[in-house]
């Protein structure tokens, strides 16, 4: 699947397109297929995301969204090396299932 | 205190918060003639006003600036900073003509281009004029002696040059 | 300390008004990202991985207590508690509204700091010798020089849209902590045989892609014309820099494609040319800046022995002291590189504690050092087991400085997008190996360095050993390099082979430890082992 992930524009928050809406959770994050330049190019232009891009992801074992390349799981979840500061500060495991 | 005063003394045209298409800061009249490229202009001795690429070596201008009325520099991108020396070169000759930046000139930079010796400009995109204004007043001072009359910091300091600009 | 004149903080104010209205017209719309990045880079302000992240410039690595607080308000107010000193003596936050851009820009110029091109194409915050002014074999204090070198490159208008960043280093010592050759310009401050002061210019290093040791440009420029110079240095760059290739564009590449001797014959006539133009501020302005880095006024003391019955705080002082020139007083080394932590990473209670300690024990200053680590430049030792005392129970009294755990490490892919491989786990990884098994005690000055991409923020090729994260299809791979420096004997690192696994490059760096155990002569460092030996006993053992 193809997901559209970008940064809110004042607080520069990681953010997830999830259908109707920025999300900042990439479990809610959908697939954008072919609509991701014109989601993009829309969305950017209405500033409600900035430098936005479309990558490639899959669903993961347990039934959510897996970006493909580590450096978008990392930036969906937060710093591995400061898991209190991360989306999932209470779960030991999330930085290994994002590596 | 120095001002960046162009503003006022500007022939600009059109006052007020709506675009201007082309900044001028010089009392004279705009030079009519189009401006050629630096191969040209060595080429033929009757023109008068010069177009310098990010690539052309100023200094090729240098023994023909008795001629020159405009010199216009391109920016064809804005990231492109060569006709910053460009400018400066021109002006430390003694060149005394208008310095048109053409091109991709944002209202960002045309501070810096004032200081580099620009005395007039003529955008790509129009620039706000309000936002013009703010830009060429934004500065008190400057650290270093450039091409404009500002006086640096370091002279203010120590009394060198003190007095010696109008502002 | 330099001090602002009310001219220094009109201009540091009028850039964040000047900021501030730049954000505003970014988040109104009337800017373009593409508009915007230039703009907020020249403030330090990019966008990462996570977050916008803010780099603030502590001009050569000099900082007073109440500077200091204000770092750790910051932390506090607009972050989340910590900040990150830098391998270039600075600092960043790591979690930074773009709302709030602005208010953090005039906290900093309240206490006279700023963001000022900090990234960006153009002149970066100079940076210098953390000793400057406390150790014993300088030949002056090179931070009249920096700020000299910090006020000419600031806004400075010809020079803002360089081809690539530039980086400027002064010293003013034949022995080099600033890793002076690995930068665009490193000035050196020497005497020539008359015994006057002047500057040899050191122009084209670097790391990065292609990494490059600076050649000597000049040996001898007089102090009246240093500014003239290094703007004759400049103009040739921006002139003649490549433009077409980002990878190909800094300095280095220029000096590299063209040959010292030409670069160097056009630099000497565009000063010639400069020279008449007058552009040089007035020896009185050096005098007034030499002003503020007077001594601090230290006390007249005897030389004296430490008591050494605390086993724990004569190991500290034996390895985080530096010898001072003033009899009676040391410099202290805060390391922030406990075993597993973050290097160069500081909690607000952190900061505002050495804050603290530098106005308690230190004349009121600190310095950042290009390793990560905060030096108290002065401090008596007869108080420094006091001092400590205060570190230690802050978590900041790790006795490792030049040891293998003390790591530099850029944030890599933890926090950075342009990152391969993360940089962090890798350094706790190889301080807890080394911690646990003992060895780390018997290696002596070992230097260590992680970059997480080829843009060396780490300054791997600078490492005794170096280790840099490259990505191999997906997955992260770090690739082990032998035999850098960036003292005074400035050597690039080489790389041993195939790269391997994050667990693998912690085996691999213990393994060239143990090769260096085996080999080492009589007080050799592990970088001296490797230059008597060569890498071919390092391969042998890594890859059999
Ligand atoms: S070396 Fe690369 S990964 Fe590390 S901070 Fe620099 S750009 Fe980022």
């Amino acid at each position: 699947m193809i997901i559209l992930t970008g940064n809110d524009l004042a607080s520069g928050a990681v953010t997830w397109w999830a259908g109707s809406e920025w999300s900042r959770d990439v479990a809610d994050a959908v697939d954008v297929g072919e609509e991701a330049d014109a989601i993009a190019a829309r969305e950017e232009a209405a500033r409600r995301v900035n430098v936005p891009y479309a990558i490639k992801a899959e669903i993961g074992p347990d039934g959510t969204v897996r970006p493909a390349h580590i450096k978008d799981r990392i930036r969906g979840l937060g710093p591995t090396v400061r898991p209190d500061l991360t989306l999932k500060p209470g779960d030991a495991n999330a930085v290994h299932e994002v590596i | 205190m120095v001002e960046h005063s162009a503003v006022t003394q500007s022939e600009a045209e059109g006052r007020g918060p709506e675009a201007r298409p082309f900044l001028r800061f010089r009392d004279d009249d705009p030079v009519g003639d189009p401006a050629v490229t630096v191969d040209a202009f060595l080429g033929q001795g009757n023109a008068t006003a010069v177009r310098i690429e990010p690539g052309d070596d100023t200094r090729d201008l240098l023994p023909h600036l008795e001629r020159v009325a405009l010199v216009e520099v391109n920016f064809p991108s804005f990231g492109d900073g060569r006709g910053y020396s460009a400018a400066r070169i021109l002006r430390e000759a003694g060149y005394a003509g208008e310095l048109r930046a053409v091109g991709d000139v944002l209202v960002d930079q045309i501070a810096y281009m004032r200081r580099c010796g620009f005395d007039a400009f003529e955008p790509g995109e129009p620039l706000n004029a309000d936002d013009v204004d703010a830009a060429l007043g934004r500065f008190p001072h400057a650290y270093q002696q450039a091409a404009d009359s500002a006086v640096p910091i370091w002279a203010l300091r120590h009394g060198k040059g003190a007095g010696d600009h109008d502002g | 300390m330099y001090r602002y004149d009310h001219c220094d903080q009109a201009m540091v104010d009028a850039r964040v008004a000047e900021f501030r209205d730049q954000c505003q017209r970014r988040l109104d719309g009337r800017l373009s990202e593409d508009q915007f990045k230039p703009l907020r880079l020249m403030n330090g302000l990019y966008l990462q991985l996570h977050a916008y992240m803010l780099r603030v410039a502590i001009p050569y690595g000099t900082l007073s207590g109440a500077q200091m607080h204000i770092l750790a308000d910051i932390a506090d107010r607009y972050d989340r508690g910590y900040a990150h000193f830098t391998t270039r003596q600075n600092v960043q936050y790591n979690w930074i509204r773009l709302e709030d851009a602005g208010d953090i820009l005039a906290d900093l110029a309240s206490r006279e700091m700023h963001a000022i091109q900090t990234s960006g194409n153009c002149i970066r915050n100079i940076s210098s010798d953390h000793f400057a002014g406390a150790a014993a074999d300088e030949v002056c204090d090179p931070r009249p020089y920096a700020e000299l070198l910090r006020q000419w490159s600031s806004f400075h208008p010809e020079f803002s849209y360089l081809p690539r960043k530039f980086k400027i280093a002064v010293i003013a010592s034949p022995t080099d902590r600033a890793a002076m050759k690995l930068h665009d310009i490193g000035i050196n401050l020497v005497r020539n045989n008359e015994g006057e002061l002047g500057a040899a210019f050191y122009v084209g290093g670097g790391m990065g892609r292609t990494p490059m040791i600076a050649p000597l440009i000049r040996e001898f420029v007089p102090l009246d014309q240093l500014i003239t110079y290094a703007e004759a240095c400049l103009r040739v760059y921006n002139r003649h820099g490549r433009r077409d290739n980002k990878f190909k564009a800094r300095i280095k590449i220029l000096i590299h494609e063209l040959g010292a001797d030409e670069y160097r014959r056009q630099v000497e006539a565009e000063f010639e040319h400069l020279l008449a133009q007058d552009i040089e501020p007035p020896f009185a302005e050096l005098e007034r800046l030499r002003e503020f880095f007077g001594d601090p006024g230290f006390e007249d003391l005897a030389e004296a022995e430490l008591d050494r019955s605390d086993p724990e705080f004569a190991l500290w002082a034996d390895r985080n002291t530096h010898p001072h020139k003033q009899p009676g007083y040391v410099s202290a080394i805060v390391s922030l590189k406990p075993v597993g932590g973050i290097p160069g990473d500081a909690t607000s209670a952190q900061m505002r504690l050495m804050a603290d300690l530098a106005t308690q024990y230190s004349f009121d200053e600190c310095r950042v050092m290009h390793t990560q680590n905060i030096v108290l430049p002065h401090v008596r030792k007869a108080d420094l087991h006091a001092l400590w005392s205060r570190l230690d129970e802050a978590g900041l009294a790790t006795p490792n400085l030049d040891q293998i755990d003390d790591i530099i490490a850029c944030p890599g892919l933890d926090y950075c997008s342009l990152a391969n491989a993360r940089s962090i786990p890798v350094a706790q990884k190889i301080s807890q190996r080394f911690a646990a098994n003992g060895k780390g005690d018997t290696l002596g000055e070992l230097k260590l360095k992680i970059s997480g991409c080829i843009n060396a923020c780490g300054h791997h090729h600078a490492g005794h050993i170096g280790i840099l994260g490259v990505d191999r299809k997906g997955v992260e791979n770090y690739q082990l390099l032998l035999g850098g420096s960036e003292a005074d004997d400035t050597s690039l690192a080489k790389i041993t082979g195939p790269g391997f696994d994050e667990d693998g490059i912690v085996d691999a760096v213990e393994t060239a430890t143990d090769v260096y155990l085996a080999n080492r002569a009589d007080g050799e460092r592990f970088l001296d082992t490797y230059r008597r030996i060569g890498m071919a006993p390092f391969k042998e053992a890594l890859y059999g």
